[in-house]
């Protein structure tokens, strides 16, 4: 495999899965209102999941470590967070929210349960 | 010269001013004079020393007639008035030794409470070294003692903010001063959650278990701290009257809590699991590293659990600043360091109760 270094410093490979991991997380992120990166065997993946079912929203889950790139994408996600967990991540109507903290803490001041309606996920 | 009725009335005056004295049971030292019309009545020490002058007060005034008529019934008052001086003595001497015994038995509770910590910290610090084979550094005990010291003085600068706060809002002192207390307030908790963060990379164990709290908070314990919403419900009624829209934004935050706590403890619960899941495989074979090494991984996570609580609690907190006025702030503050404060001298009291010996 070729490997060549982009403007980001990091290393893609040139041959082709078609698309650089980001570019699906985030076409992934986009397909609906609410969606989870997680890894099967993560337990804070599984608060995340409970927390929205909790609210009555369907989360599309995505388990990377089920998907043929994903550890790719859980590298991708690692630097667009700039933090050593790739997941659990969370997406609202294809913007990122974040990981745990952000989520709690945007739930907690009261942001979340509008985004989430904005994104078509709740009904009142 | 007296005359003999003047003399009388003389007598009587006095006769009444012991009869004062002596149903107050009191004795007056030698201040009281008997020529002073007023009964000047001085709470003095009981001693022998009183009696004496009280006694020769009686004396003092020697009339044949008078003596005859009064002396049984000075007598009776004076036997009286000395049983009730006895009796009183002997009251105030219970009091004392009763006191005295309840303040070794709370001192004695404290100390064993010490102790105990102690002998923890010993085992701890035993414990950690046995387990060479993992390879864990002699750091980690530096980590917890450190935090246990921090922890005290945290403790201790809580009370004197707590009564800061309730000397200022006593005081009516201005909104600003009231919001610089606010603000401490709110960096102490976090000052907190920075200490826990520390405490936790040395051992999160340390922190879910609740040792570095008093019993009665231990009961309280979730993922090593407070509940948020077990706060709220505490401090919210304390700081009434509230606006409609303070009270519906209240109600949200307690449900908001109460769903990230649910979310929090599942996460937990699949953790223990997992973890019981693992360190359970092949348990008839003697062979266990590789479940330790995977165990190992997953007691990480735990730290991750402990971080996201104290993250709610913070949260919490500064989400409830926002929602109230300074000065209800202030008193939730009080309210909620008020609260904790008890729990600990429960926690001290329920130590020291009598206990049946076994």
């Amino acid at each position: 495999m070729h490997y060549q270094v982009d403007s980001w410093g990091y290393y893609m490979p040139r041959m082709s899965m078609g698309s650089d991991p980001m570019e699906r997380v985030a076409k992934l992120a986009s397909e609906s209102a609410v969606v989870i990166f997680s890894l099967s065997s993560c337990c804070m993946c599984h608060a995340v999941k409970r927390l929205f079912c909790g609210l009555g929203v369907n989360p599309t889950v995505y388990e990377l470590d089920q998907d043929p790139r994903g550890k790719d994408m859980e590298a991708a996600l690692m630097r667009l967070l700039g933090n050593s967990q790739a997941v659990p991540v969370v997406f609202i109507g294809g913007k990122l929210i974040g990981a745990m903290d952000r989520v709690m803490a945007s739930h907690i001041n009261g942001t979340l349960v509008p985004l989430l309606k904005e994104a078509g996920a709740l009904w009142l | 010269m007296n005359s003999p009725s003047t003399e009388l009335t003389r007598r009587m005056a006095i006769y009444e001013q012991f009869h004062h004295i002596s149903r107050w049971g009191d004795a007056f030292n030698g201040d009281t004079s008997p020529n002073t019309g007023t009964s000047t009545i001085v709470p003095a020490d009981v001693s022998l020393k009183n009696k004496a002058e009280y006694i020769s007060c009686e004396q003092v005034e020697p009339s044949i007639s008078d003596q005859e008529t009064n002396k049984p019934n000075d007598k009776i008052q004076r036997r009286l008035a000395q049983n009730r001086e006895a009796a009183r003595k002997s009251r105030l001497r219970k009091k004392a030794y009763v006191q005295q015994l309840e303040s070794s038995r709370l001192k004695l509770a404290q100390l064993e409470q010490e102790l105990e910590r102690a002998r923890q910290q010993g085992i701890y610090i035993i414990g950690a070294s046995d387990t060479g084979c993992f390879g864990l550094p002699g750091t980690v005990n530096s980590g917890i003692t450190a935090f246990e010291m921090e922890y005290t003085h945290w403790v201790e600068e809580q009370n004197r903010q707590i009564c800061e706060l309730r000397t200022a809002l006593q005081a009516h002192v201005t909104d600003i001063e009231l919001r610089i207390l606010v603000e401490s307030g709110l960096n102490h908790y976090c000052n907190l959650f920075r200490m826990k963060a520390d405490a936790a990379k040395a051992d999160v164990f340390y922190l879910i278990s609740g040792i570095w709290r008093t019993s009665a908070e231990r009961f309280f314990h979730w993922i090593g701290g407070f509940r948020p919403s077990e706060v709220l419900n505490v401090v919210v009624p304390q700081i009434e009257p509230l606006t409609d829209q303070q009270h519906l934004e209240v109600c949200n935050l307690r449900q908001s809590s109460q769903q990230a706590e649910d979310a929090l403890s599942q996460g937990v619960d699949k953790l223990q699991q997992s973890l019981a899941e693992g360190v359970a495989t092949d348990l008839c074979s003697g062979n266990y590293r590789a479940q330790m090494v995977d165990a190992i991984d997953k007691l990480e996570a735990l730290e991750n659990f402990v971080s996201q609580a104290d993250h709610l609690r913070q949260q919490t907190l500064q989400q409830m600043v926002r929602i109230l006025t300074t000065r209800q702030a202030a008193r939730g503050f009080l309210a909620m360091g008020e609260y904790f404060h008890r729990l600990r001298a429960l926690s001290s009291l329920w130590a020291a109760r009598p206990r049946e010996s076994a």
